[in-house]
């Protein structure tokens, strides 16, 4: 079990096809990801940086299953996404799971948050335990287990968040994948954010796909690091590797917009 | 130019503003930082005139030596865009999508300058041009939707100077945008405050957008100014446990998220989090969540304490300094 990684990506490649220019012309293309390839092993944090545009979001879809590749594979566990079957992948989505940068938008406002964290739960068949298992995920993100009775506009934007991941982790995943997590988040707020990832991956194993538009965050929470730039990699390899000794010149050019003098 | 006398604005029992004092002049580039609910916002549209009805202003706030911390509308509207003018955040909400940017942006100039729409066009064409917009004429033409994110927000700073202000107010105006672009915004900012002898106050979350683009800085923490002195001062040696606890907890690209036994780093961070603003402590603000709290900092208020070399902070730790 422990030699299977958690999370293999091959060679993954997407294009969409933009709207024609002319009836006459084939649509033009656009490869919003290209071959791109890296291993996520339990209890490790990959973090992929690049800006918009630059394919990460469209990774993290990938590797959720919210849409297919155009080529290469995703293997979850060793068991590969592309091929699983619809409701295969209904019962392997408890394992992975997704935190969303916009903590305002990721919630609905008229239901109470604790239904909100619960849905994970019920999209699987819902157990007896449900409400102590919202109470339990709620105090793990550090809030208190009453405020599964209130209304998302009730929260703070990082409480928001922290509901965000409470609702994450409920299921027990094995894989988070956190687009842009704490990018729309205070810097004070942000650091408690990082850390409370920190904790529940050395609490429960987790391994973490942590996708940011900004170096320094990624630095401080990742193992590994995919620089990504207009879908292509441009970069990969250990943290020490990219930070202290970046090889693109891309990754030159983040880590100087992120104050880092050469 | 500009200058804040205890200036409050208060929504009922909650006070979002509390005794600001600033001055601001011609030339001055200040950067306001501080968090979501700081009040570095409401400060920003106090300036132009345009805090929400709701809001009650006490102290005062002048313009050119006028006061007009109960000035009536008109009297406001006399002053945006050719005294004070402002480009924010979000640059696609801040432009009608259904006109051309050209339209939009020789408005002011027409309404307020009372140029005629040809004359209007070409200083619209030259400020394109000192903004960075290249192919400038065909620009004009364009929709929003059609500009990228920094075209957007170039398009909004040549609207911001359509009148020629003598103070800009950028707030958040980097945020949106990726870092080289945002790099590059910051810049022309503060190029433009310079060329035209222009008073630039840059409000941001992104303290190295402000290290950047400002000479002083003010700190802001729910509704009070903590802390007021040289941006390069308050960054490198922050004197109040706010600031302190703030640059602490922003990540530092060059230190790696494992020590060297392998163990994770956890970032420094502030206990707790803002109150909401009818709950703030009477006293300092920070109270309750400051790591050297006295016992008289919650129903105490701290007073900006001067120290050498032009910098201020309020907290009381400074007058026992200075006091010793």
């Amino acid at each position: 079990m422990s030699d299977v990684p958690l999370l293999e990506v091959c060679n993954l490649t997407r294009r969409y096809h933009l709207p024609r220019k002319s009836l006459l012309r084939r649509p033009p293309v656009l490869t919003a990801l290209e071959n791109a390839s890296f291993t996520l092993r339990a209890g490790e944090t990959l973090g992929v940086v690049g800006e918009s545009g630059s394919g990460k979001s469209t990774l993290a879809r990938m590797i959720m299953a919210f849409e297919r590749p155009d080529a290469g594979d995703v293997l979850f566990q060793g068991q590969n996404l592309n091929t699983t079957s619809a409701s295969g992948l209904r019962k392997l989505r408890q394992q992975f799971q997704m935190v969303f940068q916009d903590p305002f938008g990721s919630l609905d406002p008229r239901r109470r948050v604790g239904w909100s964290i619960a849905e994970p739960l019920r999209a699987i068949g819902a157990d007896a335990n449900t409400p102590r298992r919202v109470a339990d995920v709620l105090d793990q993100v550090g809030l208190h287990p009453g405020d599964a009775g209130k209304y998302p506009h009730e929260f703070s934007g990082g409480q928001r968040q922290r509901i965000a991941i409470a609702r994450a982790i409920v299921t027990r995943p094995a894989l988070l994948v956190a687009d842009e997590a704490v990018s729309a988040l205070d810097v004070s707020v942000q650091a408690q954010i990082l850390n409370l990832l920190m904790d529940l991956q050395d609490d429960l194993g987790l391994g973490i796909l942590f996708i940011s538009h900004d170096l320094a965050v990624v630095a401080s929470i990742c193992d590994h690091l995919l620089v990504l730039q207009h879908g292509k990699t441009r970069e990969t390899g250990t943290a020490i590797e990219v930070l202290r000794a970046p090889k693109h010149p891309y990754t030159k050019t983040l880590l100087k917009a992120a104050g880092v003098r050469p | 130019m500009i200058e804040l006398d205890h200036l409050s604005a208060h929504f009922g029992q909650a006070t979002a503003l509390r005794d600001a004092i600033l001055v601001i002049r011609r030339g001055d580039r200040l950067g306001v930082v501080g968090e979501s609910g700081s009040g570095k916002t409401l400060l920003a549209l106090c300036l132009m005139g345009m805090a929400p009805d709701s809001a009650h202003l006490t102290g005062k706030l002048r313009i050119d030596g006028q006061d007009m911390s109960n000035a009536r509308e008109a009297e406001w509207q006399a002053l945006r865009a050719r005294r004070v003018a402002m480009i924010f955040q979000e640059p696609m909400a801040a432009l009608n999508p259904l006109r051309r940017v050209g339209d939009t942006v020789i408005e002011p100039m027409m309404l307020h300058d009372g140029l005629s729409r040809k004359q209007a066009l070409n200083k619209a064409l030259s400020l394109f041009d000192e903004v960075g917009i290249p192919d400038p004429a065909a620009r004009l033409r364009q929709f929003p939707h059609e500009l990228s994110g920094g075209q957007r927000q170039r398009v909004l700073i040549a609207l911001a100077l359509a009148c020629d202000p003598a103070l800009l107010i950028a707030d958040e105006p980097t945020t949106a945008l990726d870092a080289n672009v945002a790099l590059r915004i910051t810049d022309l900012l503060v190029r433009l405050a310079q060329e035209r002898d222009m008073a630039l106050v840059f409000i941001s979350h992104d303290l190295a957008a402000v290290s950047r683009a400002t000479r002083d800085i003010v700190v802001m923490y729910g509704g009070d100014m903590v802390e007021h002195g040289p941006t390069d001062q308050v960054l490198s040696a922050p004197l109040h446990p706010y600031t302190q606890g703030l640059l602490g907890a922003r990540p530092d690209p060059t230190v790696l998220a494992r020590d060297a036994a392998g163990k994770r780093r956890r970032l420094p961070t502030i206990p707790g989090s803002v109150p909401p603003l009818d709950q703030l402590p009477k006293g300092c603000r920070f109270a309750g969540r400051c790591p050297v709290e006295l016992p008289r900092c919650a129903a105490e208020k701290p007073e900006m304490c001067e120290t050498d070399q032009h910098r201020r902070a309020a907290c009381f730790l400074m007058e026992e300094a200075r006091d010793v």
